[in-house]
């Protein structure tokens, strides 16, 4: 049972003695035990507010410089003020939409499993964190490296599946004869035909990147009929002479040589064994070339720049949703708890498929808890702080900026403009004063 | 359910069985998206705590989550150096020092005013309380810049105290508005009887509101606890020496990666707190929440 769900004695008009001598007590004594909050609600809320919005139409060096509607003129025309707007407005779009739509189908789904507390603590732990705490946790989960970075590395293991990498990112030719580069493939000029041996040597590869395996390479004697070769790298500790197979310079196995006709049409393939050794069997008459194609030098990916100046706002908009959908699952949870049961197994003993069900009575007998959920989600976006300033980089703040962290940055963080920064601040009040009235009219709505 | 079986009652019990199966295999997906969704929610918290116990070297050539591959690299070191950094164990008593202080604060006023508002009679009463509600939603940014001014003026710039009066003030519209909800739903007749005792108003605010109204006021002290604890902007303004531990880590934060064995560290020791007190409270924290929101 909730607190506020406790129905209210209507107080209004059950004080008959309020004139008497004890009425007049008893209002002294709501005055005692109003005082205090009086005195913080009206030094630290209400004073503020009306110093702000006076401060709002002065200049930067104080009262004695008006200003008029300058400073909000400022808001819109100056530019790291208006990225922020436009950011909060991204936030206002697809933040409340999300944190809703996920905690309803969250607090849905738990309905239909046994362990449902175990899922909703954990999806509920977040709220407990600070947002700065999440900001520092989601910076390590977006480390650009997918070898340091969470996300990345599960992106890493997509991409890596749909379009693997080559076993060499970075090699070069060792010889004149081979031409191209890692971005194009390579070529070896030199013609061969059945009987030649071709010898492609490559260097610039760290030992770090060597492919598995890689044994002594071995330059195979030349077959009468087919075209065999060596693929290896062409380097050793101390040099070595570029274009010769030398003791200590190892194969390259895994990459795939092709064998080109002199249409440039491939014609055959070969892998590359440990000690480099390639074979393309038995060719017809002709010329033929060998080259290894682009893939082989393709890069490993190397992942999104979460924190960087583009992808910085989805980022934060991913780590916001992630800490309220708990929220907006345990309120539609409890909406969901008090909802008339006999409705729904109706639907059902009526054929209602169970997204008939969820659609067409679950979510409209939701509809005030919904938006209660879309509401709040409204106002915690509009003054999203923390996580802002925490999880985006310096470098990315200004692409990050939203209303509150551009009204502390320029009041605060350096340029120390209280004139703009009222206006920041009057624009954010601005905003949320709409839901200010909702909440009255609600209230009232109680009490009548 | 039941009165769907009912037009058929003869059903053996292999049909039963069937049936469990089936309504298993029908669930199988639902149970296999939410251990899915579970895990996802919970990468996170428990990155945070496997990068704690990496070695600083190690952050930059290991991801966290092969802190336990073969060698081990995992370490108490870091956690053993931040509560050994003054600094730090500093902040975290500051930290302490203004989440209990505000809650207290909150507690005994927001707790006078509910009570005013819920049981004592005087004019304007629903429309000062209204006016309360109003207040809700006004944002802290509102406030910041005329404060920082006063704060300036009354010496109360770079105090403890001044951090925790900011957060009661901001946390009162709230506290008044849950705490006189729960009081409006405690029975007429105990107070009334109590009056015709003779008991006094504060006597009886003493000796029945605040035993009856526990279970509210736990739910307001866990939030608010939680919510200063958790603070950034308001410390972040208001002071400079004296940092709580969200401050504390945040001048870290431009060097990142350099500084990633003491930020992750104090960041876990600084979020353990709130879980701590989450896990403890869970049901309390769940109510104040649903009372602040759902009505």
């Amino acid at each position: 049972m909730t607190a506020g769900s406790v129905t209210a004695e209507p107080p209004t008009g059950v004080a008959p003695q309020a004139a008497s001598g004890p009425g007049l007590r008893r209002y002294l004594t709501g005055t005692l035990f109003l005082l205090p909050a009086f005195v913080l609600l009206s030094v630290w809320i209400l004073y503020p507010t009306v110093y702000t919005i006076v401060r709002s139409f002065y200049g930067r060096s104080g009262f004695d410089e008006f200003v008029g509607i300058d400073n909000f003129k400022a808001l819109f025309t100056t530019s790291t003020l208006t990225t922020a707007i436009k950011n909060n407005l991204i936030w206002v779009a697809v933040v409340p939409a999300f944190v809703t739509a996920v905690g309803l189908i969250f607090a849905v789904l738990t309905e239909r499993v046994s362990w449902s507390v175990a899922f909703k603590t954990v999806v509920f732990l977040p709220m407990a964190i600070s947002a700065f705490a999440t900001g520092v946790t989601w910076r390590i989960m977006y480390v650009q490296d997918p070898n340091l970075g969470a996300v990345n590395a599960v992106g890493r293991a997509v991409v890596d599946t749909v379009n693997p990498p080559g076993v060499l990112s970075d090699a070069l030719p060792s010889t004149p004869q081979l031409t191209g580069s890692a971005q194009q493939g390579m070529v070896l000029q030199t013609p061969l035909r059945a009987g030649s041996v071709a010898l492609i040597g490559l260097t610039g590869i760290p030992p770090a990147s060597l492919p598995a395996g890689a044994a002594q390479a071995v330059q195979p004697a030349a077959k009468p009929g087919r075209i065999v070769g060596v693929v290896w790298r062409d380097f050793k500790p101390g040099g070595g002479v570029p274009g010769k197979v030398e003791p200590g310079e190892v194969g390259l196995p895994g990459v795939t040589v092709q064998l080109r006709d002199s249409q440039n049409k491939v014609v055959k393939t070969s892998a590359a064994q440990d000690d480099g050794t390639i074979d393309f069997g038995v060719v017809a008459p002709g010329t033929y070339h060998a080259g290894v194609s682009a893939g082989t030098f393709a890069k490993p990916w190397g992942g999104y720049a979460w924190l960087g100046t583009k992808l910085i706002t989805p980022s934060l908009l991913i780590a916001y949703i992630w800490i309220w959908a708990g929220f907006a699952m345990v309120v539609i949870a409890a909406g969901l708890s008090s909802m008339p049961r006999d409705v729904l197994e109706a639907a059902r003993t009526d054929g209602a498929t169970e997204w008939q069900v969820f659609r067409r009575v679950t979510v409209p007998l939701l509809a005030p808890v919904l938006s209660v959920v879309f509401i709040t989600m409204i106002i915690n976006v509009l003054k999203v702080f923390d996580l802002v300033i925490t999880l985006a980089p310096g470098s990315s703040q200004n692409a990050a900026s939203v209303i509150a962290l551009a009204m502390w940055r320029t009041s605060f963080g350096g340029v120390n403009d209280f004139g703009v920064g009222s206006a920041i601040a009057v624009f954010l009040f601005v905003l949320v004063v709409p839901v200010l009235a909702l909440n009255v009219r609600r209230f009232r709505r109680e009490v009548a | 359910m039941t009165d769907v079986a009912l037009p058929r009652p003869k059903l053996s019990e292999r049909d039963t069985v069937a049936a469990k199966i089936l309504r298993f295999t029908m669930k199988a997906p639902v149970q296999l998206a939410l251990v899915v969704l579970g895990l996802v929610w919970l990468v996170p918290t428990v990155g945070i705590f496997l990068t704690s116990i990496l070695p600083a070297q190690a952050f930059t050539i290991k991801g966290w989550w092969q802190v336990f591959s073969k060698p081990s690299v995992a370490t108490w070191q870091n956690y053993s150096s931040v509560l050994h950094n003054h600094t730090i164990t500093h902040s975290l008593v500051t930290t302490a020092e203004i989440a209990i202080g505000n809650t207290l604060i909150v507690i005994v006023v927001g707790a006078l005013a509910g009570y005013a508002f819920a049981w004592l009679e005087f004019p304007g009463r629903d429309w000062i309380f209204i006016g309360v509600i109003a207040l809700l939603v006004v944002p802290l940014q509102m406030a910041l810049i005329p404060m920082f001014t006063l704060y300036n003026h009354l010496s109360l710039y770079d105090t403890v105290l001044g951090i925790v009066l900011f957060h009661a003030a901001f946390g009162l519209p709230f506290a008044i508005f849950l705490l006189r909800n729960f009081f409006v739903g405690i029975p007429k007749d105990i107070l009334e009887s109590a009056r015709i005792d003779g008991a006094s108003e504060i006597r009886i605010f003493l000796r029945l509101i605040l035993p009856l109204g526990l279970p509210a006021i736990a739910s307001l002290a866990i939030f608010q606890f939680l919510w200063t604890w958790n603070d950034l902007i308001v410390a972040l303004t208001f002071a400079q020496n004296v940092q709580p531990i969200t401050v504390a880590i945040f001048s870290n934060l431009r060097q990142f990666g350099a500084n990633i064995d003491l930020i992750a560290p104090a960041s876990f020791i600084s979020l353990l707190v709130p879980l701590c007190v989450f896990f403890a409270f869970q049901r309390y924290f769940v109510q104040g929440l649903l009372a602040g929101s759902v009505k």
